[in-house]
């Protein structure tokens, strides 16, 4: 931006527009500040709100200026990522205006963290963050990429700052779809720095973009003195990233997870997405075999008909019978409906309960050869059953304890 | 003055002992009012003064007012079983209007919408005040001090209690019925503005100085089977049309989509389940907020997994409870009030969906209390304090936009639940003072919020039950500070503090006062 603007608005407004705000700021020569206010909550917020306008305004060195806000009922980091969006399209500054960043939300990700849900939230759209954590989805995403018009990519990054730092999102491991490189590479500031715990890479074709990306973030830790990984989820959409999947899977040792988003793949292939997904059979297929044969977690398309429950727990069914470790939500409906049936079932359960405890008694025993009936059991199969154990304990499907009742 | 002799309220509440002119009691704790003597009698009639063929038709309402000699300062009820449908409350004040009467008080059971004409009848001073329910515009205009008068709130129970003992005496009471029998028997049951049913003009019917009922649909006699009984009616007055069939009637009742409505809605009945509350025999309301609906229908499941049934559902009664009847999950729905289609259909057509008038159920100086009798009661508030103590009729920013309706009735249920929103938008739920107290918190028992559940301390009971859950139960202190640390602590609104500048007091379910409605500044 060489000419800087002398008008400049962000945020929304509107009918069904809750929990946001649209601000505009014009740049003046003299007069000082004024503020100009419509909010449903004035008559308890009024003052707080012309306040944080005033504060930043002067963190910003801006002296005169006429600012009109437009509130339905957004909450502080709202507004200060609605300001600072219009400020920066004013003058050119390196401040960022840092609101405190929430101790709750301090938490990193392990490589193997479950990720059987990953609710999608707009970035741009505050009232559908604010609650996310609530619903208790493994992961929530904010999204950069398709879910923020072109035009407002740019006022998103600084909503997806704060909500970053500011919103509680209840051990949610904290994901961002960056924009389609190498566009998307301009996202990372707004988002390393800032408590991100997983990078999902869209329309991912080849690992040179992996590479390039990791550059990039490896100086952003550096510069901010992160130690602890930031994971990354390429998306393959594309025909040619399905035939690059297993390269783009062990590109790094970062990449923890891939994802297959069947809506740009099937256009790509000319063909209709349906119910039935025999269209995509090969690409899910190649995506779980590149995933598996790098130990990485391989997770499905979303779901895309939020109200109905009955085909979306068969498409769980089937994504699960493929290999499938997890899906995308974009509605917080979908999330029970997810884990429950990504969840090892009774019958897998109990078989793996008495996997585990012939293991346990030939190992108190000091036997070496594990035996079930007259099965013998190889290791590889008591492994699967001791995942299918934990996953089982951690969903609450089965105690910690169940070796206490349990009869042969 | 609208309000005089103000004394501090066994609820800590500052409130005036004269209102309209009239004595008042201040509210002097729960369970602890007995009023004395005996109930208000009208006039005694004589079939003599009637017509001997039972025909008490008359050609227009104006007539009919007329003759029921509409003056200055008298009291004029109407009920809002049309709600947003209804033709004939604001057509009575137009006719008070073009002939000049002045200083009337509206008793309606509610209000809505479609009455916010009735504001340039408060200003002009055809009407003096209203003693009910004040929402949308006409609360607005409550809480800017616009009424002549101090507005009475009152639950749908206070209604019925303060005109039983008198304390509201009804001049005129017109009863809009969607069928009735020239001799004055209606039901709402059928025609072509049914609604179901007539539960809350039964009070008005017996206590009224002058009963005319307005109908659409004049059938021959006996208008059977009826919910209004003709021999208290002075006349019958047929119109064109006395509701707007849509909006008497939501088609459908609606089920929250938000998902986390439906996470409040879950957790209340998990919580229910856990807490032992839910089980065999039980009475239950669940009202028809989208939330509440979907906690019925989340008791439905519940009770058909375990194969028990409740035994009765306290309506207004909408198609999920009618599925419940239907499915046998219900032996009976109590009804005053149907929501819906389906509930309108099933009150005309099942023998076990019974019209049962708040009179009956919600009337707090009678022999005994049908909501005391309720298992489960699920409800909402605008505000709660930390003490479980709650607001239903203003928001924080001290305007009076909702009634009381059977919240307060309600309260008396054997275990209340309160599923709400730990803040709308940015406005917290839970406040370090009410904006108005509603209801004592000593009966509201459990708060379902998205981030938490408190328990009040007083359920020793609900709390040792619920003690390894693994529902997230914390203090509504803990509540407060989470949506403070969310929202930022919100500051006090421009509300009046003076004695002069109430514009309405709050009665509690047994006459007395327990709160004031004070002007909003700005």
């Amino acid at each position: 931006m060489d000419e800087m603007k002398k008008f400049a608005t962000a945020g929304n407004k509107g009918k069904g527009v809750r929990s946001d705000c649209f601000i505009s700021i014009e740049l003046c020569s003299q007069d000082g500040i004024s503020v100009e206010m419509v909010s449903k909550v004035k008559a308890l917020y009024g003052k707080q709100i012309e306040v944080e306008i005033k504060e930043m305004l002067n963190f910003f060195d801006i002296r005169h200026a006429k600012v009109a806000i437009e509130d339905s009922g957004a909450i502080p980091l709202v507004i200060a990522a609605r300001m600072e969006a219009c400020i920066k399209q004013l003058i050119q500054t390196e401040k960022e205006y840092l609101l405190p960043f929430l101790a709750a939300n301090a938490y990193t990700t392990q490589r193997d963290t479950h990720r059987f849900t990953r609710l999608y939230l707009p970035g741009n759209t505050p009232s559908l963050a604010i609650n996310a954590g609530i619903h208790k989805p493994n992961a929530i995403i904010l999204d950069l990429e398709d879910a923020v018009a072109y035009d407002k990519k740019f006022e998103a990054r600084f909503m997806v700052r704060n909500a970053l730092r500011g919103i509680h999102f209840y051990g949610a491991e904290k994901m961002v779809r960056i924009s389609q490189l190498p566009k998307g590479l301009d996202d990372l500031s707004y988002i390393i720095p800032h408590g991100v715990n997983l990078i999902l890479v869209p329309k991912c074709e080849c690992a040179d973009q992996i590479m390039v990306l990791n550059q990039h973030i490896e100086t952003l830790k550096n510069r901010h003195h992160i130690t602890h990984d930031i994971w990354l989820m390429p998306i393959i959409e594309s025909a040619l990233g399905v035939m690059h999947a297993f390269d783009i899977a062990k590109a790094a040792p970062n990449v923890v997870a891939m994802a297959i988003g069947l809506e740009d793949y099937t256009a790509d292939l000319g063909v209709k997405r349906t119910a039935e997904a025999n269209e995509s059979f090969f690409a899910r297929s190649m995506l779980v075999n590149a995933c598996k044969a790098v130990g990485i977690q391989a997770i499905d398309s979303v779901f895309s008909d939020v109200s109905d429950m009955e085909a979306l727990k068969n498409n769980v069914l089937r994504s699960k019978a493929l290999g499938f470790d997890g899906m995308g939500c974009i509605h917080p409906r979908q999330i029970s409906v997810i884990h429950q049936h990504f969840a090892p079932d009774a019958e897998e359960i109990e078989k793996a309960k008495k996997i585990i405890h012939a293991y346990m008694m030939a190992q108190e025993k000091g036997l070496g050869v594990v035996s079930l009936g007259s099965k013998m059991i190889d290791a590889p199969v008591v492994k699967r059953a001791e995942k299918t154990i934990q996953l089982a304990v951690s969903m609450g499907k089965l105690s910690a304890n169940w070796r206490e009742e349990f009869e042969d | 003055m609208k309000c005089e002799r103000f004394v501090v309220n066994a609820a800590g509440r500052r409130v005036p002992t004269i209102v309209n002119g009239k004595e008042m009691i201040p509210f002097q704790g729960i369970g602890k009012y007995k009023p004395g003597g005996r109930k208000y009698a009208p006039p005694i009639p004589s079939c003599l003064d009637y017509p001997s063929n039972g025909d008490k038709t008359l050609d227009s309402l104006e007539e009919a007012l007329k003759r029921c000699g509409l003056k200055n300062g008298m009291s004029i009820s109407t009920h809002h079983h049309l709600r947003d449908g209804d033709l004939i409350s604001n057509l009575i004040f137009d006719i008070a209007h073009a002939n000049g009467i002045k200083d009337l008080t509206w008793v309606p059971s509610a209000s809505f919408p479609c009455n916010e004409p009735l504001i340039r009848y408060l200003e002009d001073g055809t009407i003096h005040h209203i003693e009910g329910s004040m929402n949308g515009a006409l609360g607005k205009f409550t809480s800017y001090g616009g009424m002549k008068g101090c507005a009475v709130l009152r639950s749908h129970g206070g209604r019925v209690q303060a005109i039983q003992d008198g304390e509201v005496k009804i001049d005129i009471a017109v009863i809009a019925a969607p069928s009735a029998d020239c001799f004055g028997n209606a039901t709402g049951a059928q025609g072509p503005s049914a609604c179901g049913v007539l539960g809350y003009s039964l009070v008005d019917m017996m206590y009224a100085d002058k009963v005319i009922v307005v109908t659409d649909n004049l059938v021959p006699f006996p208008c059977m089977p009826f919910q209004i009984q003709g021999n208290y009616v002075d006349y019958v007055v047929v119109v064109d049309k006395i509701g707007i069939p849509e909006k008497i009637i939501s088609g459908t009742t609606q089920l929250t989509k938000s998902p986390d409505r439906l996470l409040l809605a879950q957790w209340t009945a998990q919580f229910c389940a856990e807490a032992g509350l839910l089980r065999n025999g039980i009475g239950i309301q669940t009202g028809a907020g989208g939330t509440s609906l979907s906690v019925g229908l989340h008791f439905h499941e519940q009770l058909k997994n375990n194969g028990w049934k409740a035994r009765f559902g306290f309506g207004g009664s909408t198609q999920y409870m009618v599925k419940m009847l239907e499915d046998g999950v219900m032996d009976y729905i109590l009804d005053a009030q149907a929501f819906d289609l389906e509930a309108v259909r099933s009150v005309k057509d099942n023998k076990n969906h019974i019209d049962l008038s708040v009179y009956q159920s919600y009337n707090f100086h009678s022999k005994g209390n049908y909501t005391s009798l309720i298992d489960i009661v699920i409800l909402g508030a605008t505000e709660l304090d930390t003490q479980f103590n709650g607001n239903v009729v203003t928001h924080s920013d001290g305007l009076l936009l909702h009634g009381i309706g059977g919240w307060q009735n309600c309260l008396h249920a054997k275990c209340t639940i309160l599923p709400i929103p730990l803040f709308r938008d940015r406005i917290p739920v839970i406040v370090d003072q009410l904006t108005t107290l509603c209801g004592p918190g000593e009966l509201i028992d459990v708060v379902v919020t998205e981030r938490g559940i408190a328990i009040n301390p007083l359920r020793k009971d609900l709390i040792e039950k619920m003690k390894n859950s693994s529902l997230p139960i914390v203090s509504m202190q803990d509540l407060k500070a989470q949506a403070d640390a969310i929202c930022g602590v919100p500051d006090k609104a421009a509300i009046s503090d003076k004695d002069e500048d109430t514009v309405a007091v709050i009665k509690w379910v047994d006459g007395t006062v327990l709160d004031t409605v004070k002007r909003v500044l700005v």
